[in-house]
């Protein structure tokens, strides 16, 4: 790692850090208890209530935003700010710009929420929000990329730590992906409501293009990016092999823009590319595991940190939780498995692998890492990192068994016959066999949240030790330590 | 190779990583998608598809509102059990009018591609009021407010401007209004038209008589209006199958 001894100290930006990480603790807060209660509408469908804000249809939008944009996004920002700013031994670039992308990207989760609630949506999965909002996005993401790449000129050291590779890519990747699948026609300058420029088999290409890129590279990338600057200090060791990260970032950025025709398996888009999504997609695999096994084998020679170190188990974990759903993804893409699991649980489940297991517990690890570094002080429990660590991995496990069940069972009973030739199940008898996997779901994801609430109480701890012992010692001597 | 590469040159110099990445990512989504958009193959042509009327957007409209794609796909997949249960496979050309594409992604509820005419006006109101009425172990919401909300339809014209900016043939003059009777016959054209868009939808209230009360124009004479088109503009007693078939 890029972090030798710099001549002179730098005093490191990490106010806009501490304010992205504390949001990130918010965002995951609200938007796993929104995941919590949609699904629990799901299984209890009375819930609903008749309001038309928080009717299911409106609502998951609003989970899905929190927790992708919301919460693994200001990780993101946080996460690629502390990096960025450690491995190039230079303070952020323009950090009024900075600020800007702390407000305006706070803003655009609010108003994404809100607007869907009272009905403002484009209608297309994870790129709900409405023109004006997708426009203070692009403001956002430019300024991003501006004090990004601003701070990696500066940088005193002669390499471009890997970590940032993958930031960078992220960065680039979601502005290539947002501005062009969000082309629209506003209905008037006044008016929230657009029509896509794209029609049809064409809009539903742009789309799982962007959708599965969303993927890829928001929620994989950039996550790789944490665990190459997390994983190595955590554990206290270099990353496994530097050759092996060079390969698996190139690969993993050339392929991943061709897989996302497998989420259109058999609809109305010409064949031959949803075969080349499918043989991307199982090529995908190699990258992907390049990438699991560069962090798990960082921590060769130190296993034993695995039973000693509660946060490393959640990066451990997270890993594996990564090379399980780039398995079970490649698997879902074949044609005749896919045939299967579309449009079922199955899907939902895989997801919540990926973004349970990889996502939120590599954010988990490094936010434990990060926090209390940050306000220069030591976590307030590790006991209860023990706690959050079980009660997430007993979440995404029931959550995911449950998915499976009824996923599998759901795509078995649409194409059942019986002895004559007919179809043996009504859809809606297959609605109420998910009934109890739907309730165990609901568990799962409670079981999720409540670890979620231990974590925020345990930084919440961490911070204000932080901030008391702080104005307890004068501030020269903590300049001399 | 000709000279020896290190990536060493990638690693030092930020505009280089930016471009080379740049250039990683982006291929991909060319070859892919760009040809859709050059190619004739992408939709059929088959007769019968039309743009929607003013009342239908209008319910299409709600239909996004309220998320009905988070659980509802309109997307039949060429499968025995699929063309049982639902009925014909989609094409592609069924969807040519449809900004944004509603294929959806999840079957919490049946697809809805084909639902058009199979149940009566009534059955859809008293489901969308409360599903488990007709539906017991229905787990969809109950959409009251759909009976009660009256439908806001004063932008409709500027709707279908928006529409007709990203190629939906809507007609604004007399020309446009002249092609649209030779594709869509007389009395679509008519509905077509922008200039008569409030008229045609009110009188497509009239007529159709969706929510029960001709009285009142409520959101659910547009969503029901919507709901009934859905799959049916296509006959496919007059398509022979090879015709389809080299478009897969």
């Amino acid at each position: 790692m890029a972090t030798g001894q710099s001549q002179v100290a730098v005093q490191y930006d990490y106010d806009i850090v501490k304010k992205f990480a504390v949001m990130s603790l918010v965002w995951a807060v609200v938007g796993m208890a929104v995941g919590v209660y949609i699904a629990s509408q799901l299984a209890w469908p009375f819930l609903n209530f008749d309001i038309p804000y928080i009717t299911f249809g409106r609502f998951r939008p609003v989970h899905t935003s929190a927790v992708i944009f919301g919460f693994g996004g200001s990780a993101l920002f946080a996460t690629s700010y502390y990096v960025v700013q450690r491995t190039c031994q230079t303070r952020l670039w323009a950090p009024g710009l900075a600020t800007f992308t702390f407000w305006g990207w706070q803003a655009v989760i609010v108003l994404a929420a809100l607007s869907y609630m009272l009905g403002y949506s484009q209608g297309r999965e994870y790129a709900e929000m409405e023109w004006p909002i997708d426009l203070l996005i692009l403001f956002v993401w430019v300024a991003y990329l501006a004090v990004f790449l601003g701070t990696l000129m500066n940088r005193r050291q002669p390499h471009i730590y890997v970590a940032n590779w993958f930031y960078l890519a992220f960065i680039l990747a979601t502005a290539l992906l947002h501005v062009f699948n969000n082309l629209a026609v506003p209905v008037g300058l006044f008016s929230m409501k657009s029509y896509s420029l794209f029609a049809g088999a064409q809009d539903a290409m742009t789309q799982w293009w962007y959708g599965h890129n969303a993927v890829g590279f928001f929620l994989t990338a950039a996550f790789l990016g944490m665990m190459y600057y997390f994983v190595p200090k955590q554990a206290g060791r270099p990353i496994y092999s530097y050759r092996l990260s060079i390969v698996h970032f190139w690969a993993l950025s050339f392929m991943y823009m061709w897989v996302g025709t497998h989420h259109l398996h058999w609809t109305a888009i010409p064949d031959w590319t949803s075969t080349l999504g499918a043989t991307f997609s199982i090529m995908l695999l190699l990258p992907s595991w390049g990438g699991m096994i560069n962090g798990i084998m960082t921590l060769s020679g130190a296993w034993d940190k695995l039973r000693t170190d509660p946060i490393m188990r959640f990066m451990i974990v997270a890993l594996s939780f990564y090379g399980m759903s780039t398995f079970e993804g490649p698997l879902m893409s074949l044609k005749d498995v896919n045939a299967l699991s579309h449009y079922t649980d199955w899907t939902v489940g895989h997801v919540h692998s990926g973004a349970l297991g990889w996502v939120a517990m590599i954010s988990f690890g490094s936010l434990y890492h990060m926090i209390p570094r940050l306000w220069n002080t030591q976590l307030y429990s590790e006991r209860l990192v023990n706690v959050h660590f079980w009660l997430a991995t007993i979440g995404v496990l029931l959550y995911i068994t449950a998915m499976w069940i009824s996923g599998i069972s759901q795509g078995l009973m649409w194409r059942a016959f019986d002895e004559y030739g007919n179809l043996q199940y009504s859809f809606v008898e297959s609605v109420a066999a998910m009934h109890p996997f739907y309730v165990m779901r609901a568990i799962g994801g409670a079981f999720f949240l409540t670890g979620m609430l231990v974590m925020a109480y345990n930084c919440f701890m961490t911070i204000r030790q932080g901030v008391r012992s702080a104005r307890l010692v004068p501030a020269q001597t903590v300049a001399a330590a | 190779m000709m000279f020896k590469f290190k990536h060493e040159a990638l690693e030092t110099n930020t505009g280089l990583l930016l471009v080379a990445t740049m250039m990683a990512i982006s291929i991909g989504g060319l070859v892919e998608i760009a040809p859709l958009f050059l190619i004739e193959d992408t939709t059929e042509k088959v007769e019968g598809v039309r743009p929607y009327t003013p009342l239908e957007q209008m319910g299409r409209d709600i239909y996004i509102r309220e998320g009905c794609y988070t659980c509802h796909s309109q997307m039949v997949r060429p499968f025995r059990d699929e063309q049982l249960r639902y009925g014909h496979y989609s094409l592609a050309v069924e969807s040519k009018y449809d900004h944004p594409f509603q294929w959806g992604s999840k079957r919490t509820g049946p697809d809805l591609a084909r639902l058009g005419g199979k149940y009566s006006n009534e059955w859809h109101v008293q489901h969308l009021i409360a599903p488990r009425s007709v539906v017991p172990e229905s787990v969809m919401p109950n959409y009251p407010w759909l009976m009660e909300n009256r439908l806001d339809y004063a932008d409709i014209g500027q709707r279908m401007r928006a529409l007709r900016a990203v190629g939906v043939p809507y007609s604004i003059n007399e020309e446009e209004y002249a092609r649209n009777v030779k594709d869509f016959g007389p009395e679509m054209a008519a509905q077509l038209h922008i200039p008569n868009a409030r008229e045609s939808l009110l009188a497509q209230v009239r007529a159709g008589n969706y929510d029960g009360d001709p009285s009142f124009v409520s959101e659910m004479d547009a969503l029901v209006a919507y709901l009934q088109v859905l799959g049916t503009m296509v006959d496919f007693s007059k398509i022979k199958p090879e015709t389809l078939v080299k478009f897969r």
